[in-house]
């Protein structure tokens, strides 16, 4: 082994985003454990501070900025690395090293690409040239044509007849694609494709044929394996990152299997790919005709789920292959004793299931296809495909109970659902079933093979035969087994034979567990050993099943184990920030001397790798599997605080089952839930809270709403990222609203509040035990309250703030811990006018700010947390917040240009699928840095503004006569130009989108004569909302970047003015804590 | 009506399960395999004579079992005439099976050529039973019908699998002859796109005086040690020049031959995962393997040495002679089924057979 690289630069993929999400900080970690273990300095550029891979003691060095080929350079002249890393940061990275290839950057300082060579890289994804490459060497492709304009494209479409794909080149999860059945389709696809890329492709359609990937890894010796093969349930014509996959392919036979993986080794080879690689393939289902799809030589969202589907380490393996190992020199990372040149045999499959969160968008299409929209996945694991996709359709946790037992999944037109997928067309199938439908019929609508459909229906059949028996005595230990083995949950059962009305099943839940456990019929734990169990495993990558008479572990039954209860699939609300509580719970434990115990299903994230625990159990996080794995630990407690709202909901129910509860008691944790109770806890410490009622009839909240007045909040209970919350300013808004928030919470009634306007918001978190805070953080949102915390700009430590307002907060947050004798981390929101301070929600759980704050404070409030809650030694002396000299800024990335039609506003809902937090010596700096991580550009030529109502208007005044400075050329619609050049500022008046016949703010947008858009919005007229709504989305859809709130507007433009890219500090992450 | 069945081990543990396949009981040596895929593939090869096979990947069945088109007098998609194991075990078997090139389920292929099945068994549980305790005697029994337990490897069962007669395949330049001892149809196959002509002769034929280029020594079940005949008709052709090559048990009988002695594994290699490593070089190939057996290689006479060697536990993978042109893979690379990285052993054995030719 012989390489000479002492420093290496990796590229992380910055914020989660829509198509580019937590797998990214799993393989980017896994790359640098890689090459401590090699001795080699790690650098890493990732603004992503919520990952577990921006930690202390995994990358030698961590830079918190863009990645952007000025940020990196700046990173190179300071750190003088010898060697970079591209493959482990998504497309954001390898995009990124392409343009730094290109400009010359890695060759003047000369810089060697560990791993595929950049030179491979560029060939697989300019797709003419791969094309023709893969033509060379007789690999088939789709028929295809490259070309740069919509007349071409046009021309193309001709040549190659309907129905095409059109594609982007050079894009993520499939952005700008989609299939076009006629040349006015093709138009307007075309243009919109061609604003990502310039070139774009037309291709023939395989809607219909299998899809089926490989991943494939290759070192310099020209070893090649295929570690993992995955198929779509979903044919062709739905991006894989929208599909439910199962690996490893069903419905392959021996020589089909083969022959497309011959092809991928071929494939690898001829690129020269020094790592890993994916190659994805269209199978016909009549033969054996291919085509190959598209190749990525990098780590991507499918290799993170061959690793976790297989415990094969795939970006490890990788990054050390990058080094120059031969594949054999590796060990198996499982067995420890063979070697890691194998291809991994299983013996159960896995299945994945997307996660959307459409309901959380204002006009988006529910329609999925080749462009991808999911904010999360799920793995589920199985010994058979029911038990497999029951599991992942409950763990999707969208209130789903399996493929079958689904109340609020009916569909007017299942037809149509069924030809025209949508995110709930599996549920389709299951009312197809129901309504009698054949296999046949079904797969004549979907195209979906009929092996997958038949097991659907094997669901279906045991539902109807369940629905026969009425009580658990008489349901029989045969049928009552065969359930559980085809994946049925208590619930499902309890609902099928016990028929209880809607609303609390739990009494029924938990006849049907004790039945159940009185026949010994519980689940046994199986190990996932990547050798099907030719050799023994050394690692506790663990699952449950029914399929199975023994368990693969002995249980100590010590009262040693902790278990940690992980966050579930990633979604709009909670993402990688609760991954990095997990895993730093999990290591909390360790260090106190417990054996740690993860629960999770998400294989996007660290807390899902084995080596960070001492058992992983990759199963759901149901109340009932939750208790079937307590069973089997008999642990001294369990977290539930560390993992969002997932297993915060189940602490109630874990307790009443005499499960020990690890930190603040779950009487505390409902207390704050509760809104009533919460409520007359603050009133007897009089603390403030803006008022609220809690309602259950229209007449209740109009008598309420007349008494605060509009504009109110309205919202469910129990929410964590705000589901159908919002904010209502007219009796129009209060309608609509009202139907959304009931849709959403049938059990609970509705909650309306007074919205204050222009107040600060304020975070604050913290940690206590036994009632007294040890540490505590304030931060403050840039935008006054009424964007979601969860969107708003973070400021920490606070600049704004009076230190009458901070002193007040502390004290109210020590009345609440003491009252509700908090042990372990918890999280409050406040509102702040004038010193006035109310409190308006209370979460005796970790925040997702907490990795935000502990990282800027450099100090870990997880671990403080679990030592808290394990009775550990505390530290006497803590950090404070005051001591900081440096800030940090937390800023929000939106998705908005995946979701096609969705409004990219921002309000009491959250929108944003990630964050970035940037740290800097002053605020401005910190500010910029931050939104230059999330996708804005210092714009260069001019700014379009629509200042909204007369408060934006008056905030905006002062930053527009800077950016006028500054020599922008300002354009803005009628009102605002009015108003600002009565303001003695120069600028140009547009027409609005419906304005026909003059230059339209649109064409503005359009001709890229602006290159920034301010667009406040008002929320009047309909004429005035569409406008608004048409200005927003052709900025997002043309990639020009959009602020929507003015406090955030200005803050952006006062940093740019103030500061310039050159001007920005370029700092190490230590270097900011020393 | 699905009926109940029982598998039980010497050892004495029971498994339960359901029938599917022929309604029979039966004995065998029970084994374990670790592919994903290729049950049709696997149930035919000759190798698998006289034992009960338990695969590792739960879900059996799924594509069916394609119909019994035959090329060149061979079964298309089949390694031999027939299932030749004894009995199938499973964790999840399919009926319901979806292929364009299937014709039947597994279970009518079972139940046509009478070999029963059981599936809804751990299969975990037992394969591990079986890496501990190694592979052991074991019977499905269905209807309670008891059957004694059998030992096949006390059987000559080479000469249960092997052609009776001498067959001639393709019309090539290359003549091979095919000692046959159960070969796999894909051998065949693999030699037929080479431009050859096999002479298939059976297992104790005395082919030492036979006009050929070149002698290939196929694959087979049980004990090698038992084919006397065959080892003494090998020992003559390694006495002279012409190229041979051996897979699997026509490795073992060509270390015999050769004067090496063979042992039995624990419980074999039998998956398509198996990492090979080319002696003295960094190339390690992924293989296709079913063996029992394994060549003990300090008994290697001087003039013989390891080509391969398993990447995991360092057994014998594959042998060659010093000087003349000699060799044998212990894996399978003509898979079938399997990966088909090592296809090119074939290559080389026809470019010896050029060579030789050229020189003589």
């Amino acid at each position: 082994m012989t390489h000479n690289i002492k420093k290496v630069l990796v590229l992380g993929s910055g914020a989660l985003k829509i198509g580019e999400a937590g797998e990214f900080d799993y393989s980017g970690s896994q790359a640098l454990k890689a090459m401590k273990e090699e001795g080699i300095k790690t650098v890493l550029i990732n603004p992503n501070i919520a990952t577990v891979q921006t930690s202390k003691g995994i990358a030698d060095e961590i830079y918190f900025l863009p990645i952007t080929p000025y940020f990196v350079e700046q990173v190179i002249l300071k750190e003088k690395p010898d060697g970079i890393l591209l493959a482990f940061g998504g497309q954001t990275a390898l995009n990124c090293g392409i343009e730094l290839f290109n400009a010359g950057t890695l060759k003047k300082y000369n810089l060697k690409v560990l791993g595929t060579p950049i030179e491979t890289i560029i060939k697989t994804e300019d797709r003419e040239i791969f094309a023709q490459e893969l033509r060379s060497i007789d690999v088939k492709t789709p028929k295809s044509m490259a070309v740069g304009s919509i007349d071409d494209a046009l021309n193309a479409a001709g040549t190659l007849g309907f129905p095409i794909i059109v594609r982007a080149a050079f894009t993520l999860g499939g952005q700008g694609s989609g299939f076009c059945n006629n040349m006015d389709e093709l138009r307007v696809l075309a243009e919109n494709a061609l604003s990502y890329s310039s070139q774009i492709l037309v291709e023939e359609s395989l809607k219909g044929w299998k899809e089926v990937e490989y991943e494939v890894v290759r070192d310099a010796y020209d070893n090649c394996i295929t570690v993992c093969n995955m198929e779509n349930f979903d044919p062709l014509g739905i991006h894989t990152g929208e599909s439910i996959v199962i690996a490893p392919s069903q419905t392959l036979t021996n020589s089909e299997y083969h022959k497309l993986r011959s092809l991928a080794l071929k494939i690898i080879r001829h690129f020269g790919v020094v790592g890993e690689c994916n190659v994805q393939y269209a199978l016909d289902p009549n033969s054996e005709d291919y085509r190959v799809i598209e190749v990525n030589a990098r780590l991507s969202r499918s290799s993170a789920l061959a690793s976790k589907a297989t415990g094969y380490p795939l970006a490890f393996v990788a990054a050390k292959l990058g080094l120059g190992y031969a594949l054999q020199d590796l060990k198996n990372a499982v067995t420890k004793t063979t070697t890691a040149c194998f291809e991994p045999a299983l013996d159960y499959v896995v299945c994945k299931i997307p996660r959307w969160d459409l309901n959380k968008f204002e006009g988006v299409t529910k329609e999925i296809g080749s462009s991808m929209k999911s904010v999360g996945e799920v793995m589920a694991i199985g010994r058979n495909f029911e038990e497999a996709i029951q599991k992942g359709l409950r763990m999707i946790g969208q209130g789903m109970h399996g493929f079958v037992g689904n109340k609020n999944s009916k569909f007017e037109d299942v037809d149509k659902e069924l030809a025209n997928p949508t995110d709930m067309r599996i549920f389709a199938i299951a009312q197809a079933f129901e309504k009698g439908y054949t296999v046949n019929q079904i797969h004549d609508l979907t195209a979906i093979d009929k092996w997958f459909l038949s097991k659907l229906e094997n669901i279906s059949k045991l539902k109807w035969e369940l629905q026969k028996v009425n009580e658990l005595n008489s349901l029989g230990t045969d049928l009552f087994r065969k359930s559980k083995v085809y994946g049925f949950s208590d619930f499902q059962i309890a609902r099928f034979v016990l028929k209880p009305e809607d609303g609390n099943m739990e009494p029924e839940l938990l006849q049907v567990r004790n039945a159940r456990k009185k026949l010994g019929i519980t689940p046994v734990v199986k190990q996932i050993d990547t050798l099907a169990a030719e050799y023994p495993a050394q690692t506790n990558y663990l699952y449950l099943t029914y399929s199975g008479s023994e368990n693969d572990l002995v249980y100590e039954n010590d009262n040693k184990s902790v278990i940690v209860l992980g966050s579930g699939a990633y979604r709009i609300g909670s993402s990688v920030e609760f991954d990095w509580c997990s895993v730093n719970a999990l290591s909390g434990v360790k260090k106190e001397g417990y054996r740690s115990v993860m629960i999770n299903y998400n294989p996007e994230t660290v807390s899902t790798d084995y080596d960070v625990c001492d058992r992983l159990y990759f199963d759901e996080l149901s109340f009932e599997r939750v208790l079937d794995i307590i069973d089997l630990e008999q642990p001294k407690g369990v977290i539930v605080s560390v993992g969002g709202q997932i297993p915060n909901n189940l602490a109630m129910r874990l307790h009443h089952s005499d499960v020990k509860v690890l930190g603040t008691s779950p009487e505390s944790i409902d207390r704050a839930e509760n809104r009533k109770t919460f409520s007359a806890m603050l009133d007897d410490l009089r603390v403030d809270q803006p008022r609220w009622a809690e309602l259950s009839s229209i007449e209740a909240i109009h008598t309420f709403i007349d008494e605060v007045n509009f504009p109110v909040l309205i919202r469910p209970s129990y929410v964590l990222s705000g589901a159908a919350m919002n904010v209502v300013s007219n009796k129009n808004e209060l309608e609509h609203f009202l139907n959304l928030a009931t849709q959403v919470s049938k059990q609970y009634p509705v909650v309306v509040s007074e919205f204050i306007q222009e107040a600060k918001e304020i975070e604050f978190d913290g940690v206590a035990k036994d009632g007294e805070i040890l540490i505590d953080a304030i931060s403050e949102h840039v935008e006054f309250a009424g964007v979601h915390s969860g969107d708003a700009t973070l400021v920490f430590p606070p600049q704004k703030l009076y230190f009458e307002t901070i002193r007040r907060i502390r004290k109210i947050a020590r009345e609440i811990a003491k009252s509700l004798n908090i042990t372990g981390p918890f999280n409050m929101q406040l509102l702040a006018k004038d010193n006035d301070i109310k409190v308006i929600e209370c979460n005796l759980r970790a925040s997702r700010s907490f990795p935000f704050v502990s990282k800027v404070m450099d100090f870990n409030f997880v671990e403080l947390a679990t030592k808290a809650m394990l009775n550990g030694t505390i530290p006497s002396q803590m950090p404070s917040m005051f001591e900081l000299e440096n800030i940090g800024v937390k800023a929000s990335q939106f998705s908005f240009s995946r979701l096609s039609k969705a409004d990219p506003v921002l309000g009491v809902d959250m929108a944003s699928t990630g964050e970035v937090g940037c740290i800097g010596p002053d605020y401005y700096d910190a500010i910029l840095k931050s939104m230059l991580s999330v996708g804005y550009r210092i714009p260069k030529k001019g700014v379009l503004i629509s200042s909204g109502p007369i408060r934006s208007k008056i905030e905006l005044l002062k930053s527009t006569q800077m950016l006028q400075k500054k020599g922008y050329k300002l354009y803005g619609t009628r009102g605002t130009a009015k108003f600002l050049s009565e303001n003695g500022v120069e600028i140009e008046g547009v027409a609005w989108p419906d304005e026909k016949g003059e230059i339209t703010a649109l064409d503005l947008i359009r001709s890229k004569e602006v290159d920034f858009v301010i667009n406040i919005p008002k929320n009047l007229s309909e004429d005035e909302l569409f406008n608004d709504y048409q200005i927003r989305r052709t900025a997002i859809d043309l990639n020009v970047p959009l602020v929507t709130n003015a406090r955030l507007a200005s803050a952006f433009i006062y940093s740019f003015c103030k500061k310039s890219l050159e001007t920005l500090d370029i700092n190490t992450y230590s270097h900011y804590l020393s | 009506m699905l009926k109940q069945a029982k598998l039980i081990l010497e050892d004495g543990s029971e498994y339960h399960g359901t029938s599917f396949g022929y309604e029979g009981s039966v004995a065998g040596e029970m084994v374990f395999n670790t592919a994903m895929t290729g049950y049709p593939e696997s149930l035919s090869d000759p190798s698998y004579r006289g034992q009960i096979l338990v695969t590792t990947f739960p879900l059996i069945g799924n594509y069916g079992v394609p119909g019994d088109r035959k090329e060149d007098d061979l079964f298309r998609h089949f390694e031999s005439e027939k299932i030749q194991l004894s009995g199938f075990v499973v964790s999840d078997y399919t009926e319901d099976f979806s292929h364009w090139n299937a014709s039947l389920s597994l279970s009518d292929w079972m139940k046509e050529h009478q070999i029963p099945g059981i599936y809804g068994v751990d299969t975990r549980a037992l394969t591990k039973k079986l890496r501990n305790g190694g592979s052991m005697k074991a019977k499905i029994v269905v209807d309670d019908q008891d059957v004694p337990f059998i030992d096949p490897n006390s059987r000559h069962l080479v000469s249960e699998v092997s052609t009776t007669e001498i067959k001639t395949y393709g019309k090539g330049k290359h003549k091979v002859l095919l000692l046959d001892c159960g070969v796999k149809n894909n051998i065949i196959r693999c030699l037929l796109k080479r431009d050859t002509t096999i002479t298939r002769v059976p297992y104790d034929f005395d082919f030492t005086n036979e006009d050929y280029d070149g002698l290939f020594i196929s694959n087979g079940p049980g004990d090698p040690k038992l084919n006397v005949k065959a080892i003494e008709h090998v020992k003559t052709a390694i006495g002279q020049d012409k190229p041979i090559m051996g897979i699997c048990l026509g490795t073992q009988l060509m270390a015999l031959a050769a004067g090496a002695d063979t042992y039995k594994l624990k419980y074999g290699h039998r998956s398509h995962n198996q990492p090979v490593l080319l002696k003295g070089t960094k190339r390690c190939y992924i293989t296709s393997q079913n063996h029992g057996y394994a060549i003990d290689t300090a008994t290697l006479p001087s003039d013989w040495e390891v080509l391969f060697e398993n990447a995991n536990d360092n057994t014998c993978e594959g042998i060659k002679h010093k000087t003349k042109p000699f060799f044998a893979s212990q894996f399978h690379p003509e898979a079938s089924s399997g990966p088909t990285d090592t296809e090119f052993l074939f290559d080389d054995f026809i470019g010896m057979m050029e060579t030789y030719k050229d020189k003589v």
